[in-house]
C-alpha cells in the first residue's frame, strides 16, 4: 500500500504530522513519534512575545534599580547570558537533525515586521526542512479595516519569505471575509502550504475570580468541518499544499481530509489523549479501510471528493446551509 | 604597543590583583567591594593568573573572617590578596599584626573610607588606612587609576622582596569609582615584575607536614621584645627595595615613579605634602600659579610608611621656607594629624642630622573628609596662608569652622578649569540609565579619540526616584582636576522635573550648551520651565536643546529606558565626533555593552539612536521670561528653625554651606523629619474607591513607604471637610454605626510601587479590571492629594486600646512611626518595620545594623523614625555592622538595670508612695497594650507624687520612674547581618535568656552593598559571588534559634499570611526572653517586578522553599505544642516560584544543567524541610496523661 504525500514538496512516507505541541518539544519524544510513525513534526511553536519577552526581560531586571545609588551600582554579576530561550531552540533542532529522518517543520508564532523575522533565517540556518508560520491575529482595534488586517498578514507573510528559501506553510483561521482569495494571495506571494487551520483558543469567564481567561479544548472530529469545506473549494485552485488540521482524530478523518483535498494532516489531540502508538493504529486502519475499498495510494484519493469533483457540490456552499435550515423547520 | 582603556581604579587594580595571585578572600564594603566582584568574575569566566591557575575567590562572613583567611592562605604558601575599606579594615588588624610579624608578603588593596564615628559615612578619606599604620604593613598611596593600576603591580614585587606586607591605598570614591583612562600593563610586564623564585620563596616558608615547624608561638618577658626588634632590618631595606621595584617598572612601561614625588617649582618657597587623590588637585593649581610665577610645589607621598627620610630630603626644595602638611584624616586630641607629625619628626631628625640646612615652618591642615571637595580655590588660600607670618596651624579647609575657628577661607570664584576642556553635568534619574551611558560615553571618548577623559558620578541619599549627577571631562591636556565640576560648558538634564526642584542651572557657565528631556516641543518647552529657570537661561545666553527621549525611547521599542536616546543627543550637540563617526562608535558600544543580553537587546538601542536625530531640536530662546512657573518648595509642613537651618539646606544640596556650630556634635538628630522632604517622585498614584473597598486594609498594611493609611472616626469630625474628602461606615465587630472609614494617600509621599493594587482583593463589580484602590496619574493629583492628606492627619487616631492588636486589619488604624523613607519602591523590608512600628513603637528602642535599613533608616537629608501626639516613638541608633545584637543586649542590660534601681528605689518609698499604689506599680501586668497604657498612667501620677517627697530617693526614682513601663528592645537588621557577620553576636543573645526582639529582615543577599551572596541566599540563586547560582541550600537559622529552647522563633512572610506574620510579632514581643523573626522580604536584587513582591512571597512559601513557623515557648510551659506549622505541604512545584525571578532565571540562560540540579536541589529541600518540620512538631506535642 503506498501511503506516500507529497507535502511543501517534502516527500511524507504517510500523511500524518504531528503538529505543534509539547509532543514536539524534545529530541526525545520525537524520536519516540518518528519510531510509532509519524511522517514528519511540527515543532513546539517558537513566539514572536517569546523571543521579544525574554530579552526584554532579562535586560529589564539586569538593568532595574542599577546605577541608582553609590553602594550598590548593579544587583548582579556582570555574566554573559548564552543559552537563551530563542537560541536554546535552534541549538536543539541542530540536536534534532541528527537523530531523526523525518521531516521537521519549525512553527514560528508571531504577527509583527519586527526583528523576530530574522529568526526565520536563523531556523533555516539550524536546518529546519520547512517553516509553518501562525500568524492569528485578533484586531482588537474598531478602527481596523478588514483589509488593513489582510495587509498586515501578506506583509508579515512577504518579509519571512523574503528571508528563507525553504518552504514556508501558513497556518490559517478561518475568519477572514473571503477565505479563499486571502489563501489565493498568500499562495501568490509564494507561501507553498496551508494549514487549515489554526485550533481556536476558546476564550472564557472565571466566575470564581471574575476574569476572562482562554482556554484550548481538545479538537473532536466535528470541528473538521470547515477544514473539509475549504480544502474542498481550495483543492486544485492554489499552487500549494494543503495540511487539515483541528479535529482529525482517527483514519477516517484522514481519508475525508485527503478525499476533499488535503495532502497531509496535522494531528496532535488525538496523540495526547491515546499516546504515540495512536499513530501506529491509525496507519494500520488506514491501511486497512483502503485495503478494504480497493485503493491503492493516498494520491489515488487526494481531492476525490473536493469542490469539483464532488456529486455534490452543493454540500460545501451556501445553499446547503439554507437546506439544513429548512429541513430543520419541517 | 601599550592599550589604552577607560575603566576605575576598582577595576584598574582587580585586573592586575588576580592575575598576580592564587588566593582571594574577601568580605564585601563599599568602596572596595567591586575589586572582589570583578575577581569573581574573571575566575567564573576562566581567566587565569600569570602562573597558569585559576585564581581561588572566597567571600568570608566577615572583614575579620577574610584577614583570618588571608593570613592562613599566606602561612600555607599561596599568593594572597584581599580589598577591603573602613570598618571592614579595622577588623583586619589583628590579622594584620600577625602577618606583618611573621613577616609574610601580600598587599592589601583598600579604597579609602571614613570611618563610622559620629555617624557612618561610605565615602572617601583616609581615616581607616591611618588606624593601621601601627600594624607594621607598609602603606602605599596611589593617586589616581594609572597609578592603582601600577602600584598594584609594584606593590606586589615590593612585598615578596621585602617580605614586609603592603597596604595599597587610593580615595573611596574618588580614585575607586572615577573613570578614566588609563595605559594597561601588559600580561608580559607582569610575568617580567613578578620574580617567580620569589614566589618559590614564599612557598618554602609555608607550613608543611612534610617541613615541620611551628610559627606563632606564645613568647614570654625574655625574648618577646628582641623578636619585635628583630624585623628592624627588614623595614630599613624596604624603601629602597620599592624604589628599585619602581625603578623596574619605569623601565619596563616607561611610567617613573618615586617613592616622595615633587611637582612645581625647582625653587619653591611653599610647599604642601599630601597623599591620595587630591594630589592631582595640588598639581593642577601649582602648574597655573607656577605660570604666575609663584614658588610653590607639592610632594606626593607614595610610601607613607616606613617613612624614609632619605628619599624625602631627596625630593624636598631646598629653598623651602613654609610647608603645609594635608592630611585627609581627623584624629581628636593629637597634637596633629600623622602625615603632619610624621613630617614635623622628619624635618626635626633631618636637621639634627644636619642634612636640613633651613627649617621650614611647618602647619598640618585637614581637609576632604568623608569626600568632602578639595578644590583648586582651597589649595590656593593654603599657599596664601602660608605667606602669614603666623599661618593658622591645625587649619581645616574646606568648611565654616565658626566653633573653633579653625578653617580658612577661600575664594570660591577662584578657578584654574581649562576653557579647552570639555566639562559636562549630566543630571538622571537613578533608573533611567544615564550613568550608565555617560560611562559608555567617556569610554568611547577615551578609547576612540586622542582625548584625555574623565567620568564621576554622583548618586542619591535616597534608593527611590533619587538624582544621579555625572561629572564628565575630557580634552587634549592631561586631566588633573579630582573635584566635581564647578563650572560646566555643558549641562544635561534627563528629566525636566529636577528643573522644578533643584537649581540645576547654577552648574552652567556663560555661553554653555543646554540639554533638556523634555515632553514639550521646541515651541513650548521654554513657557513650561519655572520662571527663574528661564532668567538664567536668558541671562546667561544658553545654547538650549531639547528631545522628547520619552518619546523616543518607546518609539524604539525601549520603554522609559532613555540612556541611548540622551547618549545620542549628547554627541550630536558637542561635536567631539563628526555625526557619522559619532552615531558609528555609539552603536559599536551598544553592540559592546548589550551583545551579552542578545542580539534584539542591541537592535533595539540601534533603532533609538537612529530615532533621536530626528526628534533633537534647538530652542529659540526668547528676549524674556514666559509664564510664571515657580518652582516647587522641597519642604512642607509645620517644622522647626533645625529643619528650616539645616534639613532644609541638605535636601537642596547646599549642605556644604552648613557651618560646624549648627551641627549636632555627638552625631543626636532630630528623627521624623522625612515627613518634611515632599519628592513627588510618582508618575502614578494609588486612589481609593470607597465603593468597592471591603476595607480589608492590605493595601495600607503593604505599603512600604506609609504612604497609604485609614482611620475610623466618629462621622461629626467629617462634617466639615469638603466634599471630596472620600469616606464610607466602617466595617466590622469593633466599630459602632457612627463611626466611619477613610482611607488617604500621601500623593507626594508614595513612590508608585503599585504593591497596593496588586494586593487589593476587592474588585469592581461593573468594570472587573478596577479594584477599590488603583493607580492613577500623579501629576493632576498632587495639590488636591496634598490638601486632603493634610486634612487627614489631623484627624484622630483610633483608640489603640480598643483595637485587636493580632488582627491584621486592626493593625492598620495603628498611628505607622517609621514613614516616607528612602527606600526603594516596592521594598520587601519596610512593611515589616512599620508594622513593627505600628504595634510596640511607643515603648520601641532599635539597634539597627548597617546595611539597607540602617541606610533608609538613617541616612540624611532626613529620617523617617518618628514619633507620635504624645512624643513616644522608637528611639533608634545603628553601631555597626557586627555587632548590632550585642548593641541592641546592652540596650536592653541598660534598661533592666534602670527598672531594677527604679523598682528598688520605688519600694524604698513604699511608705511616702502608699503600699496598695507601689504594689499596682511593681505587680503590674504589661503583657498587652492595656496594660501598659494603665501603667503609663500610674508612673504619672507617681511623678506627680514624687514632686511632693523631699529627698535623694524622691529625685533619683523621678528620672527612672518611665523604666517602669515595658521598653520594647529591637534588633533590626538583614540576613547578611543575622546569618554572616553578626552571627556569632546574634547566637549569644539568644542564648542570653534576656527579653530582647530581633527582625531579619531575609532578602537573601547583601542588598544594600548590591546583591552579594550570604548563607540565606537560596539555592540556584545568582548573586554576587555565586555568578553561576548558589549550590548549596540555605542556611536554617530559625531551626538553630529553636535547639536553644527557650527562644520565641517565628518564620514569617506577609504576603504569604499577613495574620500568621502579625501574631508573630505580638508573640514575639510579649515573650520575655529572645524573640527571633526571620521575615522574607522581597527585593530589587531578585530581579522582577516589585508591584508583584507579595505574590511573590506566597510562591515563596506555597513552593515550599520559604517555610513560616512559629515556635513559642510559653505554649510549651503551658502543656501545649510550642511548634506550629504555618504552612501547607508544598502544593506547586518550585520551579513555579523560582522561575518567575531573574536572579533563578538567569542560571538557565548561563548553565542549563547547573539549573537543573539546582532545581531538583530546591525541590528536594523544599519537600524534606517540610518533613523535617512536621515531625518536630509532632514530636513537640505532648504526651496525653494516662
Amino acid at each position: 500500500m503506498d501511503l506516500t504525500t507529497r507535502y511543501m514538496g517534502l516527500k511524507l512516507k504517510n500523511p500524518i504530522i504531528v503538529g505543534a505541541s509539547p509532543l514536539t518539544a524534545t529530541v526525545e519524544s520525537i524520536q519516540e513519534l518518528e519510531k510509532n510513525g509519524a511522517a514528519a513534526v511540527v515543532l513546539h511553536s517558537i513566539f514572536e512575545e517569546q523571543i521579544n519577552h525574554e530579552m526584554h526581560e532579562i535586560d529589564h531586571f539586569l538593568f532595574h534599580g542599577s546605577e541608582d545609588y553609590a553602594e550598590a551600582l548593579g544587583y548582579f554579576p556582570e555574566v554573559t547570558l548564552s543559552n537563551l530561550e530563542s537560541e536554546h531552540y535552534l541549538d536543539e533542532i541542530s540536536k534534532l537533525k541528527k537523530c531523526v529522518n523525518i521531516p521537521i517543520i519549525a512553527s514560528l508564532n508571531g504577527v509583527s515586521k519586527g526583528g523576530w523575522i530574522k529568526y526565520a533565517t536563523k531556523l533555516e540556518d539550524a536546518g529546519v526542512d520547512a517553516l509553518e508560520l501562525n500568524i492569528t491575529y485578533i484586531p482588537t482595534d474598531i478602527e481596523l479595516s478588514s483589509r488593513e488586517v489582510e495587509s498586515l498578514y501578506l506583509e508579515t507573510v512577504d518579509a519571512v519569505l523574503q528571508s528563507v528559501n525553504i518552504p514556508v506553510s501558513i497556518k490559517m483561521n478561518a475568519v477572514f471575509s473571503a477565505p479563499a482569495n486571502m489563501a489565493k494571495q498568500f499562495c501568490d506571494l509564494g507561501v507553498k502550504g496551508l494549514v487549515l487551520f489554526d485550533k481556536p483558543v476558546h476564550v472564557d469567564i472565571d466566575l470564581d475570580v471574575l476574569n476572562s481567561l482562554q482556554n484550548i479544548h481538545y479538537s473532536s472530529s466535528k470541528d473538521l468541518s470547515e477544514t473539509l469545506r475549504w480544502s474542498a473549494i481550495l483543492y486544485k485552485r492554489i499552487n500549494a499544499s494543503i495540511c487539515a488540521s483541528t479535529g482529525v482524530k482517527n483514519h477516517e478523518d484522514i481519508l475525508k481530509s485527503m478525499m476533499s483535498g488535503a495532502d497531509a494532516v496535522e494531528m496532535v489531540s488525538a496523540i495526547l489523549e491515546n499516546g504515540v502508538e495512536h499513530i501506529q493504529k491509525t496507519l494500520q486502519d488506514l491501511e486497512s479501510w483502503m485495503i478494504n475499498k480497493e485503493y491503492d495510494s493516498i494520491e489515488q484519493m487526494k481531492g476525490s471528493i473536493s469542490l469539483s469533483h464532488t456529486s455534490n457540490p452543493a454540500a460545501y456552499e451556501r445553499a446547503n446551509y439554507m437546506r439544513v435550515l429548512t429541513d430543520y423547520t419541517h | 604597543m601599550s592599550i589604552t582603556i577607560t575603566i576605575d581604579a576598582n577595576e584598574a587594580v582587580a585586573r592586575v590583583a588576580h592575575k598576580i595571585n592564587e588566593v582571594i578572600a574577601i568580605y564585601p564594603i563599599t568602596p572596595s567591594s567591586p575589586m572582589a566582584e570583578l575577581s569573581d568574575v574573571y575566575s567564573m569566566k576562566g581567566e587565569r593568573n600569570i602562573f597558569g591557575s585559576l585564581p581561588e575567590i572566597m567571600e568570608m562572613q566577615s572583614e575579620g573572617g577574610a584577614s583570618g583567611a588571608v593570613h592562613g592562605s599566606l602561612q600555607t604558601g599561596a599568593l594572597t590578596t584581599t580589598f577591603t575599606a573602613s570598618q571592614g579594615l579595622l577588623l583586619m588588624i589583628p590579622n594584620m599584626y600577625k602577618i606583618a610579624g611573621e613577616l609574610s608578603p601580600t598587599v592589601f588593596h583598600v579604597a579609602a573610607r571614613s570611618l563610622a564615628v559620629q555617624a557612618l559615612s561610605i565615602f572617601g578619606d583616609h581615616s581607616d588606612v591611618m588606624g593601621v599604620r601601627q600594624t607594621g604593613f607598609a602603606l602605599f598611596s596611589s593617586v589616581n587609576a594609572q597609578e592603582a593600576h601600577d602600584f598594584a603591580l609594584i606593590s606586589q614585587d615590593a612585598t615578596l622582596r621585602s617580605r614586609i606586607p603592603f597596604l595599597h591605598f587610593f580615595d573611596g570614591f574618588r580614585t575607586s569609582h572615577e573613570v578614566s583612562k588609563i595605559e594597561l600593563i601588559d600580561i608580559e610586564i607582569m610575568k617580567q615584575m613578578i620574580d617567580e623564585k620569589l614566589v618559590h620563596a614564599h612557598r618554602k616558608r609555608a607550613l608543611s607536614p612534610d617541613n615541620p615547624f611551628i610559627r606563632g608561638t606564645s613568647q614570654n618577658p625574655d625574648v618577646y621584645f628582641q623578636g619585635r626588634e628583630s624585623v628592624n632590618s627588614y623595614y630599613d631595606k624596604l624603601p629602597d627595595i620599592l624604589q628599585k621595584s619602581m625603578d623596574t617598572f619605569a623601565a619596563l612601561t616607561g611610567r617613573a615613579y618615586k617613592l616622595f614625588d615633587y611637582s612645581g617649582e625647582a625653587d619653591a618657597t611653599k610647599v604642601i605634602i599630601l597623599m591620595g587623590s587630591s594630589c592631582d588637585t595640588v598639581e593642577e593649581t601649582v602648574r597655573y600659579l607656577s605660570e604666575k610665577n609663584e614658588k610653590v610645589g607639592l610632594i606626593k607621598v607614595r610610601l607613607y610608611k616606613p617613612f624614609s627620610l632619605k628619599h624625602f630630603i631627596q625630593v624636598l626644595p631646598k629653598t623651602t621656607e613654609a610647608i603645609a602638611v594635608l592630611d585627609r584624616t581627623k584624629e581628636s586630641g593629637s597634637l596633629g594629624e600623622p602625615l603632619y607629625l610624621d613630617v614635623v619628626s622628619a624635618l626635626t631628625e633631618l636637621k639634627e642630622e644636619e642634612k636640613l640646612e633651613l627649617m621650614p615652618k611647618v602647619i598640618g591642615g585637614r581637609y576632604g573628609l568623608s569626600s568632602k571637595e578639595f578644590t583648586p580655590s582651597m589649595v590656593k588660600a593654603i599657599f596664601d596662608e602660608l605667606d602669614k607670618e603666623k599661618p593658622k596651624n591645625h587649619f581645616t579647609i574646606g568648611i565654616n569652622d565658626d566653633v573653633t575657628h579653625t578653617s580658612l577661607e577661600f575664594d570660591d570664584s577662584f578657578s584654574v578649569a581649562d576653557e579647552q576642556t570639555f566639562r559636562g553635568m549630566f543630571f538622571g534619574l537613578g533608573s533611567d540609565g544615564t550613568v550608565g551611558a555617560n560611562k559608555n560615553s567617556i569610554k568611547i571618548i577615551g578609547e576612540e579619540t586622542q582625548n584625555y577623559a574623565q567620568g564621576y558620578f554622583v548618586y542619591d541619599s535616597n534608593k527611590s526616584g533619587s538624582m544621579t549627577i555625572s561629572h564628565l571631562r575630557f580634552g587634549k591636556k592631561p586631566i588633573l582636576s579630582s573635584y566635581l565640576i564647578e563650572r560646566a560648558n555643558f549641562v544635561a538634564c534627563h528629566q525636566s522635573v529636577f528643573l522644578e526642584k533643584f537649581d540645576i542651572l547654577k552648574h552652567a557657565q556663560q555661553g554653555a550648551t543646554f540639554l533638556l528631556n523634555s515632553p514639550f516641543s521646541k515651541d513650548m518647552v521654554f513657557a513650561k520651565l519655572p520662571q527663574v529657570v528661564q532668567e538664567v537661561i536668558i541671562k546667561k545666553e544658553l545654547k538650549f536643546y531639547v528631545i522628547d527621549a520619552a518619546k523616543v525611547a518607546k518609539q524604539s521599542g525601549m520603554g522609559r529606558k532613555i540612556n541611548t536616546v540622551m547618549q545620542t543627543c549628547f554627541f550630536a550637540i558637542s561635536n567631539i565626533l563628526s555625526k557619522d563617526e559619532a552615531i558609528h562608535k555609539i552603536k559599536k558600544s551598544i553592540e559592546k555593552t548589550y551583545g551579552k543580553k542578545g542580539k534584539q537587546i542591541v537592535s533595539m538601542n540601534f533603532l533609538a539612536v537612529d530615532n533621536t536625530l530626528a526628534n533633537l531640536y534647538k530652542v529659540t530662546v526668547p528676549e524674556t521670561t514666559q509664564g510664571k512657573i515657580q518652582m516647587r518648595p522641597l519642604i512642607k509642613g509645620d517644622f522647626n528653625d533645625f529643619v528650616e537651618e539645616v534639613t532644609a539646606k541638605l535636601i537642596a544640596g547646599e549642605g556644604d554651606s552648613i557651618p560646624v556650630s549648627a551641627m549636632p556634635s555627638d552625631g543626636t538628630w532630630q528623627s521624623g523629619t522625612t515627613q518634611y522632604q515632599k519628592r513627588s517622585t510618582a508618575l502614578e498614584v494609588p486612589v481609593w474607591d470607597p465603593n468597592v473597598c471591603i476595607q480589608c486594609n492590605k493595601c495600607v498594611l503593604v505599603c512600604p513607604h506609609a504612604a497609604i493609611r485609614s482611620k475610623v472616626v466618629e462621622e461629626p469630625l467629617l462634617n466639615n471637610l469638603p466634599e471630596d474628602f472620600l469616606y464610607t461606615k466602617a466595617k466590622g465587630k469593633t466599630f459602632e454605626e457612627s463611626e466611619m472609614f477613610t482611607l488617604h494617600v500621601a500623593v507626594e509621599d508614595c513612590t508608585g510601587c503599585t504593591l497596593c493594587v496588586e494586593v487589593c482583593p476587592a474588585q469592581n463589580k461593573s468594570q472587573t479590571n478596577l479594584k477599590a484602590i488603583n493607580m492613577s496619574s500623579q501629576e493632576p493629583l498632587r495639590k488636591r492629594g496634598s490638601e486632603l492628606w493634610d486634612a487627614f492627619t489631623k484627624l484622630p487616631a483610633y483608640d489603640r486600646s480598643k483595637l485587636d492588636h493580632e488582627k491584621a486589619k486592626e493593625t492598620q488604624f495603628l498611628e505607622p512611626l517609621f514613614e516616607f523613607s528612602g527606600a526603594c519602591p516596592g521594598c520587601g523590608e519596610t512593611p515589616y518595620i512599620k508594622l513593627a512600628s505600628q504595634l510596640f513603637g511607643d515603648r520601641m528602642i532599635v539597634a539597627n545594623a548597617t546595611g539597607c535599613s540602617s541606610i533608609y533608616g538613617g541616612n540624611l537629608p532626613t529620617t523617617p523614625w518618628r514619633k507620635n501626639s504624645e512624643g513616644r516613638g522608637p528611639a533608634w541608633s545603628n553601631s555597626l555592622f557586627e555587632d548590632n545584637a550585642e548593641f541592641g543586649l546592652g540596650f536592653r542590660l541598660a534598661i533592666d538595670k534602670h527598672t531594677h534601681n527604679a523598682r528598688e528605689t520605688l519600694l524604698s518609698l513604699k511608705d511616702e508612695l502608699g503600699e496598695e499604689f507601689t504594689s499596682l506599680l511593681l505587680d503590674a501586668n504589661q503583657k498587652d497594650e492595656n496594660g501598659i497604657f494603665a501603667q503609663r498612667q500610674r508612673v504619672k501620677e507617681l511623678k506627680e507624687k514624687l514632686n511632693l517627697i523631699q529627698g535623694d530617693s524622691a529625685s533619683r526614682l523621678e528620672e527612672l520612674a518611665d523604666y517602669l513601663v515595658k521598653k520594647s528592645v529591637w534588633m533590626i537588621g538583614g540576613d547578611g547581618w543575622a546569618y554572616d557577620i553578626g552571627y556569632g553576636g546574634l547566637d549569644h543573645v539568644l542564648a542570653s535568656g534576656k527579653n530582647i526582639n530581633i527582625l531579619v529582615l531575609d532578602t537573601q543577599v547583601y542588598s544594600n552593598t548590591g546583591g552579594q551572596q550570604s548563607k540565606a541566599t537560596f539555592t540556584g540563586a545568582v548573586a554576587k559571588f555565586a555568578a553561576g547560582g548558589k549550590p548549596q541550600i540555605p542556611k536554617d537559622l530559625a531551626m538553630m534559634a529553636i535547639a536553644y529552647g527557650d527562644v520565641y522563633v517565628a518564620r514569617v512572610a506577609m504576603g504569604a499570611s499577613d495574620s500568621q506574620t502579625v501574631k508573630a510579632f505580638v508573640e514575639a514581643e510579649a515573650y520575655d526572653g529572645p524573640s527571633i523573626i526571620i521575615a522574607y522580604s522581597h527585593c530589587v536584587a531578585h530581579g522582577y517586578d516589585l508591584r508583584y513582591g507579595m505574590q511573590h512571597q506566597k510562591l515563596a512559601v506555597d513552593s515550599g522553599l520559604w517555610a513560616t513557623f512559629r515556635y513559642n515557648p510559653v505554649l510549651r510551659d503551658e502543656g501545649k505544642n510550642p511548634m506550629i506549622v504555618d504552612y501547607k505541604e508544598p502544593k506547586i512545584d518550585v520551579k513555579n516560584f523560582m522561575y518567575q525571578e531573574t536572579r533563578f532565571k538567569m542560571v538557565e540562560k548561563l548553565d542549563a544543567n547547573n539549573a537543573k540540579t539546582y532545581l531538583q536541589t530546591a525541590r528536594d529541600h523544599a519537600k524534606e524541610n517540610y518533613k523535617r518540620y512536621k515531625n518536630l512538631e509532632r514530636s513537640m506535642q505532648p504526651q496525653e496523661e494516662n
